[in-house]
């Protein structure tokens, strides 16, 4: 059961003139009382108009931001809205709408400020071998940092309630955000609840993660976990001091 | 090593034309033009000081005091790109805030013309 006045489908979109159209329609065919956001990242195709003949509202970025900046703005205008939770969707396609109300139960049936899709079936197992042993050590660098293991930690197809919200409003990574942000929500000692999802391979494009970019993908995201658990230790330390001098 | 440090007054005298230039053709603001005019300037004076240089020298165990001018002009010009990758940093996070705050006046004041 999905609240029409307090949910909104959130789907970032850089020149996904192919697949937008699709995209928004099965997601308005499936769930016919949720808004349907679309935040174009400054394409320089039809993704726009072809997002707004859909039926989509469309938030329209004067310039390329990169994926997190983008997600990050869409975040920032549904907090100001007021909804109380937001699911996104990649504009690519890969992510089923139909499983919206699945992890929306799982958000509000278990209290976690995140849901996350978990891919599996055949789209998610073709994928190339690097990626899956990128995913998999991610895995295992997130394990101790999160204290339990997370099982697809770069998926895109998430949902947040309005605790969640509010953070990512205001401090959200601006490139590759999927990993930093599930160590975010541990700075905060949020929580998230992992759902299975069928994946599905793109209906258009391409993906942006060549092999060179993947390289840079892992060092950039190594760091931005490193920063983050830099941060998470000063927030522990300050904890510390301030219970020492509650005492 | 005489000719070494006039090179380097020469590599001075030069930054300092480009940087003069740059601010000529506004490619770089006053504000920001003021560590490289600083550099240029202490790399003309210092390249010019051959016995403080061989003072210094002669303090710090080094051989020669054209390696006092080069190890200054690598802490130096370390430090401006340092200051300049913080003003570049603090720009960009400037500059998403803002792309996002304009995208997101435009789309309510669409919203409200029923444009969106």
């Amino acid at each position: 059961m999905v609240n029409s006045g307090r949910t909104l489908i959130l789907i970032p979109a850089f020149n996904e003139e192919a697949a937008i159209g699709a995209v928004v329609r099965e997601a308005r065919g499936h769930l016919p009382d949720l808004p349907v956001l679309v935040v174009d990242d400054g394409s320089a195709d039809g993704t726009v108009a072809a997002a707004r003949a859909a039926g989509a509202r469309v938030l329209s970025l004067p310039c390329h931001l990169g994926l997190g900046g983008c997600v990050q703005a869409g975040y920032k205008l549904a907090f100001e809205l007021g909804y109380e939770e937001v699911v996104r969707i990649d504009g690519d396609g890969q992510h089923d709408p139909r499983y919206i109300p699945q992890l929306l139960e799982a958000l509000r049936r278990t209290g976690c400020e995140m849901a996350i899709g978990v891919r599996a079936g055949a789209a998610a197992r073709g994928s190339t071998l690097a990626r899956r042993i990128g995913i998999q050590c991610f895995r295992l660098l997130l394990r101790p940092i999160l204290g339990r293991p997370v099982t697809d930690p770069t998926s895109g197809f998430v949902a947040v309630n309005r605790r969640a919200l509010e953070v990512f409003a205001r401090s959200f990574p601006l490139e590759y955000p999927e990993i930093e942000t599930l160590v975010v929500l541990q700075r905060r000692r949020f929580r998230f609840v992992e759902v299975p999802v069928p994946a599905r391979p793109r209906m258009a494009g391409q993906s942006t993660i060549t092999p060179l970019r993947s390289v840079y993908y892992v060092v950039h995201v190594l760091l931005g976990v490193f920063v983050n658990i830099l941060r998470l230790d000063a927030r522990r330390a300050a904890r510390a001091v301030g219970e020492r001098l509650d005492d | 090593m005489i000719e070494l440090l006039d090179i380097l007054t020469v590599l001075g005298v030069v930054l300092l034309l480009v940087v003069l230039r740059a601010i000529r053709r506004e490619h770089i603001r006053v504000e920001h033009s003021v560590s490289w005019l600083a550099a240029a300037a202490a790399l003309i004076a210092l390249s010019r000081s051959g016995a403080l240089l061989e003072e210094a020298a002669r303090r710090v165990g080094a051989g020669e005091p054209a390696l006092i001018l080069l190890m200054l002009i690598l802490i130096v010009f370390l430090g401006v790109f340092y200051r300049f990758s913080r003003i570049v940093s603090e720009l960009k996070d400037m500059n998403i805030t803002l792309t996002q705050r304009v995208a997101i006046l435009e789309f309510l004041l669409k919203e409200k013309n029923g444009q969106a």
